[in-house]
C-alpha cells in the first residue's frame, strides 16, 4: 500500500475514528486503525467491537493495499505535522511496518496485517429512514443528560428510541432515565420509520453520534435491526450494537394529574439554583423550593458551611408547598430548555414533578423530589 | 505492692491511713490499714486505696455476660452450670462461673464442654437479646459521661476524670453507684477496673472477677506490671511472645529493664509500644463510640447447603433481620454485602453499590440473591456452611429508597414492606411472613 494525502484531510478523518478506540486495550489489534487504499479513496476504520466507525477520504493512491497501525499514535503524529503538509503512507516490503513521511519528517510504526482486524458482521438492516441532522441532534441533546451510569442496570445505559402513535400522529420518541430524572423528546415520525423496532442506543454511541452531528449538515440516514443501528453521514458510517435489554415501562411514571402549576423564567431560575447551591455539600445537593402565591423561595442549608436563600417572582396560584430537588438535576433540565419560560407541574413534596418547555411542546422532563 | 482488691484485703506495709469506699452501702471513710471491713455496714467488700479518690479511667466488663442474661431471664438456671453455645459444630461462647469450676471455658468445642460438665444446661445464644441488654448497660454508663468507648457488646472504657463536682463524688464512687444500678435495674453483675490509663484499667477489671472492683494506682504501676508475663501486654499475641521468648524475655519486669530505644530498635514500632506499656504508660484517649460502619446478619447452617432455593430462604430471613436493624437505627446502607463460607474455602464476600441507600429487605434480598447466584455459578456443587447479608456505607435514612422512575413497581414493594413492618410492630415478628420465608 502506498498513498499520498493532504494532512488536514487525514487529520480530520483520524480525529473521528480514533475517538472510538479505547485508551487501554488488552487486544492489540483494537488499538489500531485499519487503512485501506483503493480507487482514489483511503478509508479508515476503527472499532471497539461494539462500535465501528468508517470514514472515506479522497487520496492519491500510488499502490492499492491495506494495513493497520496504532490509531492514537498515528493521530498524534499527524496532529503535530505542519499545516498543509503532504503525507505519504506506505507499507514496507515485509508488510510489518507503516512508513509515514511528510517533508523531512519520517516515522516508522509497528503495523499489524489487515486480516487481523475484526470486521463487524454486516447484518441485514430491515428498517431504513433519513432525518434532518438538526432533528436527531435535538433528540440526543435533550435526553443524553438523563442516561444512567449505573452498570447493574445496563438497560438504562442508553437512549431508548422507538416509534409510536400518539393521538393519531405518528412519532419518533427518545427517552432516557437514571431513576431520578427522565427526559422524553418526540419528533414527527420520519417516512420509513414506522416498522422500526424499539432500541436502546448505548451511551458511548450516543456520544460519538453527537460529535459527528455537530459537524454534519443535511440529512443523516439510519438503518436499524433488532441488534444494530447504523448512522450514515456523507463520508462516515457508524455502526453500533444495541443494548440487549428491556427498557422499563416509563409511561407509568409520568404523572398525568399534577395540578399545581408553576411558571417561571428558566434562565433566572437556573441562575438562582446555581447561586444557592454554591453552599451545598458534595453529598447532598438538595435545594428546597418554597412556593406561595406568585413567589418562589429557594434555599439550601448545609450543616458544615451555612445556608443560602434566594427569591424569584413566578406565576403560581395553587396552595403553598415545599419541595426539594437535586440542584444538579434542576440545572441539567433547565440547560436543555429552548423557551424563555418553563412550567413545573407539581403534586406534593414526595411525588414526581413534571417539567415542560414552554417553547417545545414535544419535550418533557420528570424529576423525583428529594427529602429536605 | 499495694493493689486493693475487694475480696482479699491486701496487707499494707505503710502505716498511713487510706481513703476507703464501700461498694455495698457507699459509705466513705478514712481507715487504718488493719481495718478491712466497712465501718458502717461491715461489708468485707470494702475498697481501700491511697489513690482511690484520684483515679478516673475505668474499664467495665460484664461477668459471664450471655450466661448472666440467661440466668436473669430464667431463675431456674441460677444454681446450674450454664453454657451458651449452639449447633452441632459450635463452640462455647460463654459459660457461667459454675460451669467454669468444671473446667469449661469459652472457645472450647461443644462436645468437649459437655463431656467435662455433663449436667450443664446448654442455651443457644440469642444475640439480639444480648445486644439489647448490652445497650442498656451502655446507656447507664452514658448517663455518667459521654466518654464511653465500647470494646464489645459487654465491655467498655469510660473516662470519669473531672466529673467529681458534677456527680458529687470521686469517680470511684460514681462507678460503685453505676455497678449497683446495673445489678438492680438490669439484673447482671459487672467488674470494674480503675486506674490512670486504658491499658491498666483493662488489666485491673480482670483481676478479681466476678463483681470485682480493682484499682491500679500510679504508685504501684511499675511493681504490679513487673509480676506479669509479657502476654499480658495488650497486643502481644502468640507470635510476639515467641519472638520475645527467643530473646529470653518472658516477663514484663525484663522489658522494664531494657531501654526504650533498644526495644524500638529490636522490635520496631511494636518495641516502642512494649517499652511504654511495660512501664504502664498509655496515652490513648477514650474515644466515644463512632456510629457503626455496617450492619449485617449471618447464620451457620446445621447441615451444609448447596441448593439455591434453600439458601435463598435463609438469605431472605437474614435480609429482613438486617433491614429491621437498619430501620430501628434510622440508617440506610449504600452497599449490599453478601458473605458465604464453605468448609474448604475461606469466606467469600461480594458487594454491590446502590444508586440510593436502602433499608429495605426487598432491595437487600434482590441484590444479595443475584450475587449469591453468581457465587453458586462460580462454585458449582460447593456446599456452604454460612451465609450472611449486610449493608455498609451507612447514612441517615433521610435519603433512603426514593421512588425510582426506572422501577415503577418499587413504590408498591416499599409500601408492602412498610405495611408488614407496622403489623409486626403491633402484633409481633411472627404475625406476618413473606411467602418466600416459609
Amino acid at each position: 500500500m502506498k498513498t499520498i494525502i493532504e494532512r488536514s484531510d487525514l487529520l480530520k478523518a483520524l480525529n473521528h475514528v480514533q475517538s472510538v478506540v479505547e485508551r487501554r486495550n488488552t487486544i492489540p489489534i483494537l488499538s489500531n486503525v485499519l487503512l485501506e487504499a483503493d480507487n482514489g479513496v483511503l478509508s479508515l476504520t476503527a472499532t471497539d467491537l461494539e462500535i465501528e466507525m468508517r470514514e472515506r477520504v479522497e487520496a492519491e493512491i500510488v499502490q492499492p493495499g491495506a494495513i493497520t497501525a496504532p490509531a492514537h499514535m498515528l493521530y498524534d503524529i499527524v496532529r503535530k505535522l505542519p499545516d498543509g503538509a503532504q503525507v505519504e503512507l506506505a507499507t514496507d516490503e515485509t508488510g510489518g511496518r507503516l512508513n509515514l513521511v511528510a517533508g523531512k519528517s519520517a516515522f516508522t510504526l509497528q503495523a499489524l496485517p489487515r486480516e487481523d482486524f475484526p470486521a463487524m458482521a454486516q447484518d441485514e438492516m430491515p428498517v431504513a429512514f433519513a432525518l434532518p441532522v438538526g432533528d436527531l441532534r435535538r433528540l440526543i441533546d435533550k435526553t443524553r443528560f438523563a442516561i444512567s451510569v449505573e452498570e447493574t442496570r445496563y438497560y438504562l445505559n442508553g437512549i431508548y428510541l422507538h416509534v409510536l402513535e400518539d393521538g393519531g400522529s405518528p412519532l419518533l420518541r427518545a427517552v432516557a432515565t437514571d431513576g431520578h430524572r427522565l427526559a422524553r423528546v418526540d419528533m414527527a415520525q420520519p417516512v420509513g420509520a414506522d416498522a422500526m423496532p424499539a432500541v436502546i442506543i448505548p451511551r458511548k454511541t450516543v456520544g460519538e453520534v453527537q460529535k459527528l452531528l455537530e459537524e454534519a449538515e443535511g440529512e443523516v440516514s439510519l438503518q436499524v435491526s433488532d441488534t444494530k443501528i447504523n448512522f450514515a453521514f456523507a463520508e462516515i458510517v457508524l455502526t453500533s450494537k444495541l443494548i440487549d435489554g428491556k427498557f422499563p415501562d416509563y409511561t407509568r411514571v409520568i404523572p398525568s394529574d399534577n395540578d399545581k402549576m408553576l411558571k417561571l423564567d428558566a434562565k433566572s431560575f437556573a441562575q438562582s439554583v446555581d447561586r444557592v447551591s454554591a453552599i451545598s455539600s458534595e453529598k447532598s445537593r438538595a435545594v428546597k423550593l418554597a412556593l406561595d402565591k406568585d413567589s418562589l423561595a429557594l434555599s439550601v442549608s448545609n450543616p458544615d458551611s451555612g445556608s443560602a436563600n434566594d427569591e424569584l417572582s413566578v406565576s403560581y396560584g395553587a396552595d403553598a408547598m415545599e419541595i426539594g430537588f437535586n440542584a444538579r438535576y434542576l440545572m441539567d433540565i433547565t440547560g436543555q430548555l429552548d423557551g424563555e419560560t418553563a412550567t413545573f407541574e407539581l403534586a406534593d413534596s414526595g411525588s414526581p414533578t413534571l417539567v415542560r418547555d414552554d417553547e417545545d411542546g414535544q419535550a418533557l422532563y420528570v424529576l423525583m423530589p428529594m427529602r429536605v | 505492692m499495694t493493689i486493693s482488691q475487694d475480696k482479699s484485703a491486701t496487707t499494707d506495709d505503710r502505716p498511713a491511713t487510706q481513703p476507703a469506699l464501700c461498694p455495698d452501702c457507699l459509705n466513705s471513710s478514712t481507715l487504718e490499714p488493719h481495718e478491712t471491713r466497712c465501718p458502717s455496714c461491715h461489708s468485707p467488700r470494702l475498697i481501700k486505696h491511697d489513690e482511690l479518690l484520684q483515679l478516673g479511667v475505668a474499664h467495665l466488663d460484664c461477668d459471664a455476660f450471655y450466661a448472666a442474661v440467661e440466668k436473669r431471664d430464667n431463675p431456674e438456671l441460677n444454681d446450674k452450670p450454664v453454657i451458651i453455645g449452639g449447633g452441632r459444630r459450635g463452640v462455647v461462647s460463654t459459660c457461667c462461673y459454675i460451669a467454669r469450676i468444671h473446667g469449661v471455658h469459652s472457645a472450647m468445642p461443644m462436645f468437649q464442654a459437655t463431656k467435662a460438665c455433663p449436667d450443664a444446661v446448654i442455651v443457644k445464644p440469642d444475640m439480639e437479646k444480648y445486644g439489647r441488654v448490652g445497650r442498656e448497660v451502655r446507656d447507664l454508663m452514658r448517663e455518667l459521661t459521654p466518654l464511653v468507648e465500647p470494646l464489645s457488646i459487654d465491655e467498655a472504657f469510660m473516662d470519669l476524670r473531672g466529673t467529681e463536682r458534677l456527680h458529687g463524688g470521686a469517680p470511684a464512687e460514681s462507678l460503685m453507684r453505676l455497678v449497683n444500678r446495673i445489678e438492680n435495674e438490669i439484673g447482671i453483675t459487672v467488674s470494674i477496673g480503675l486506674s490512670h490509663n486504658k491499658f491498666l484499667a483493662k488489666l485491673a477489671s480482670d483481676l478479681n472477677k466476678p463483681r470485682g472492683f480493682s484499682i491500679i494506682g500510679e504508685a504501684e504501676t511499675l511493681d504490679f506490671l513487673a509480676t506479669l508475663p509479657v502476654g499480658a501486654i495488650w497486643g502481644v499475641g502468640k507470635a510476639m511472645q515467641a519472638r520475645l521468648a527467643r530473646d529470653g524475655i518472658r516477663h514484663v519486669a525484663q522489658l522494664q529493664k531494657i531501654d526504650e530505644s533498644e526495644l524500638a530498635r529490636r522490635y520496631d514500632s511494636m518495641g516502642l509500644r512494649l517499652a511504654r506499656l511495660a512501664r504502664g504508660q498509655d496515652s490513648r484517649k477514650i474515644v466515644p463510640s463512632t456510629a457503626a460502619k455496617s450492619i449485617s446478619s449471618e447464620t451457620t447452617f446445621n447441615e451444609d447447603l448447596s441448593d439455591a432455593k434453600a439458601l435463598e430462604k435463609h438469605l431472605w430471613w437474614l435480609a429482613e433481620k438486617t433491614a429491621k436493624r437498619c430501620k430501628s437505627k434510622g440508617v440506610a446502607g449504600k452497599t449490599v454485602v453478601l458473605k458465604m463460607k464453605a468448609d474448604r474455602l475461606s469466606s467469600l464476600t461480594r458487594n454491590v453499590s446502590l444508586p440510593d441507600p436502602t433499608q429495605l429487605a426487598d432491595v437487600m434480598f434482590d441484590k444479595g440473591r443475584s450475587m449469591m447466584r453468581q457465587v453458586l455459578k462460580e462454585h458449582p456443587e460447593q456446599k456452604f456452611r454460612l451465609i450472611g447479608i449486610g449493608v455498609s456505607g451507612l447514612v441517615d435514612d433521610q435519603l433512603a429508597d426514593p421512588l425510582d422512575l426506572a422501577d415503577p413497581d418499587k413504590g408498591r414493594r416499599k409500601a408492602a414492606e412498610q405495611a408488614m413492618d407496622s403489623l409486626r410492630h403491633k402484633f409481633g415478628d411472627s404475625s406476618i411472613k413473606k411467602g418466600r420465608s416459609l
